[in-house]
């Protein structure tokens, strides 16, 4: 049987991880690819390596990925499927357990490792823990963590376009407004390099000084939660246990003490660098590089000895 | 208006859990316990919405052992009026925790259930989704505000590029994520009136659920250790480092 695959997307722009979702995928069966949005998602759905056929939820019932609509149109098209797979981002989160509630399914989020097509690792504890699950459900709905599968190719595929029906029902919920975070660097989940502050930075206008390193290392910014609730930047920051989960080339932290939540969300990051004032913080013990002192001395000398190695 | 407001049982989020030597599971034995962090928030929020007049009656339920009814006991002191126990000895999944709530919400008729978005131990953030799911309501996911009037919940939620606001017709499902308020502290007063509030104990299968669970623990491992680093002493060393050691840069 065949794998369906929801792919989200925002502003039009499928995400990165949702492609990454394509790749594990593909470890279990043909991937069709299940889009809402303009028909020019659903294009490029089509053009993405590995994915054999897309399903195009269009009409107003569909927009704004809402969880009551798309999860009946999932419940809809399973008994084609052995496994619903979506990437653990807030879109895939929203709507697939619902769906796997429709279905009488037990999901199983954050899948970092395929087994065989009943058997899943993911962490649990925030991370302390990984768990080898077995299901004995007759299909699988799961939620695969873009860092643990490389994302499929963009292009490569021609993949042909289907319609799906959205099935009749009450308009439950209702899309009011959406406010996205400007910005011109990558999205934390594909960046290469994430430069993150937390309480250290003081306030929001100190949190601007990690721009000029981030800038040099064409990097994403991320922030801890303490970071976040003091108001220095938006929630979409915040990496770890409840936010975002990362694992770039590099990742470093800067003024973060390195809290067991804050580390479920980067640990797995290839090389981490800690800037911080105390040399017993805990953010040391998963440092690759640690240079203690303080680091509004220290990120002017990162990015001259940046400059100087040109 | 009445709110009811699923609260769990979980190892502190200030211990870092401990694998079992024998990898079926984390140790629990001795630990210490708290409500999950989430679900503070969603009972103070229900709390609030009490003491704006929007809601009536705030009732925590919790799906656990015995030891649950200190959780529940911990609500009732932030402030809810009573509580419900569903005692079970066996770990129940989202989706029996969800048909347990769905037979519940059919007795106690309540117009919004406040959950967690999710429980620190299993990390599933599952339970309010499938809830609404299985009630064929609507659903307001990692909120970070909610205003209630004329029938309608509007919700500001937490997404992956910012915040989307949708507004959800009552009775409905809403998921607290961590910026939605900051709980208050139970005071010792209250601690005490929460002894007195009304707390029932029923067994899954009064209320006709079959909680078996579908998932099976192959194993449980601790995740591989990083190599402890080194201490640089420069900027200029550690740039150097990333360049030709690391060569990430
Ligand atoms: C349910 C729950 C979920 C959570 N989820 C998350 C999550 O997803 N992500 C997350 O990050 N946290 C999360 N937390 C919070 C987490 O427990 C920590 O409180 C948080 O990560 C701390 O942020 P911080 O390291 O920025 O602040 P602090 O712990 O206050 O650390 C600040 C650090 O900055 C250093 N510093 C200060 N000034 C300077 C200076 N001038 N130069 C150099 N160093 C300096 C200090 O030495 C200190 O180590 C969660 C907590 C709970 C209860
Ligand atoms: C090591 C380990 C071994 C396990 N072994 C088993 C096993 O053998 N069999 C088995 O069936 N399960 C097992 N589990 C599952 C486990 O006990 C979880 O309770 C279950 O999966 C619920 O997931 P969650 O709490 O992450 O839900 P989430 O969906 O993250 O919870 C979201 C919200 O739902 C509400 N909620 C969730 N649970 C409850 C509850 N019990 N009472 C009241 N409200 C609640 C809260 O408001 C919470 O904030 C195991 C888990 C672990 C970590």
């Amino acid at each position: 049987m065949a794998v369906l695959v929801f792919l989200d997307h925002e502003s039009g722009i499928i995400r990165q991880a949702s492609r990454s979702a394509v790749t594990a995928a593909r470890a279990l069966g043909e991937v069709h690819a299940l889009v809402t949005g303009d028909a020019s998602v659903a294009e490029a759905a089509a053009r993405i390596d590995g994915v054999a056929k897309v399903l195009r939820a269009a009409g107003a019932a569909a927009a704004h990925e809402l969880a009551e609509p798309l999860a009946a149109v999932i419940a809809d098209l399973a008994p084609a499927y052995s496994h619903i797979v979506a990437a653990s981002g807030a879109s895939g989160k929203n709507v697939l357990p619902r769906a796997a509630a429709l279905l009488d399914v037990q999901p199983i989020p954050d899948v970092v490792s395929i087994v065989d097509a009943d058997t899943f690792v993911r962490p649990i504890y925030a991370g302390s823990a990984l768990a080898t699950v077995r299901s004995s459900d007759a299909k699988k709905v799961l939620t695969v963590r873009a860092s643990s599968f490389d994302p499929a190719p963009a292009e490569g595929g021609a993949a042909p376009i289907e319609q799906v029906t959205v099935p009749d029902g009450p308009a439950l919920s209702e899309f009011v407004s959406i406010a996205l975070s400007q910005s011109e660097r990558p999205e934390l989940e594909s960046a290469r390099v994430i430069v993150s502050g937390g309480r250290g930075m003081q306030n929001e206008e100190n949190f601007k000084l990690l721009n000029p390193l981030a800038d040099r290392l064409g990097a994403a910014i991320g922030a801890s939660r303490a970071a976040v609730d003091a108001g220095f930047v938006p929630n979409d920051y915040q990496v770890g246990q409840t936010g975002k989960i990362v694992a770039p080339e590099l990742y470093i932290a800067v003024g973060i003490s390195g809290a067991i939540q804050h580390l479920a969300g980067m640990k797995d990051s290839k090389i981490i660098v800690a800037i911080n004032k105390d040399p017993e913080a805990p953010i040391f013990q998963v440092a690759d590089y640690g240079l203690v002192g303080d680091l509004f001395d220290i990120l002017p000398q990162v990015e001259a000895a940046l400059d100087k190695a040109g | 208006m009445k709110v009811l407001v699923p609260v769990k049982r979980v190892i502190d989020f200030n211990i870092k859990p401990r694998v079992k030597a024998d990898g079926t599971g984390v140790e629990t034995a001795g630990v210490k316990m708290s409500m999950n962090p989430f679900d503070e928030i969603a009972v103070e929020e229900a709390v609030r919405l009490k003491e704006k007049g929007i809601a009536t009656e705030v009732v925590a339920v919790s799906v656990g052992v015995q030891q649950a009814q200190d959780t529940l006991r911990t609500a009732m002191a932030m402030g809810a009026d009573r509580a419900i126990l569903v005692l079970t000895d066996v770990a129940v999944e989202p989706l029996g925790v969800a048909k347990i709530l769905k037979a519940l919400v059919a007795k106690e008729s309540p117009d919004l259930v406040l959950l967690g978005k999710q429980a620190i131990d299993d990390d599933m953030n599952a339970t309010g989704q499938m809830l609404a799911g299985l009630l064929g309501w609507a659903q307001g996911t990692f909120a970070s505000r909610i205003e209630i009037a004329d029938g309608r919940a509007t919700v500001t939620r937490e997404i992956d590029g910012g915040l989307e606001t949708l507004t959800l017709t009552l009775p409905a499902i809403v998921t607290a994520d961590l910026r939605l308020n900051e709980p208050r502290y139970a005071s010792l007063p209250n601690i005490m009136k929460a002894r007195k509030k009304p707390l029932e104990t029923i067994a899954p299968a009064d209320l006709g659920v079959d909680v078996t669970p579908r998932l099976t623990i192959v194993s449980v491992a601790e995740p591989p250790a990083r190599q402890q680093g080194i201490k640089v002493e420069s900027a200029a060393d550690l740039v150097a480092r990333l360049r030709n050691e690391a060569k990430v840069i």
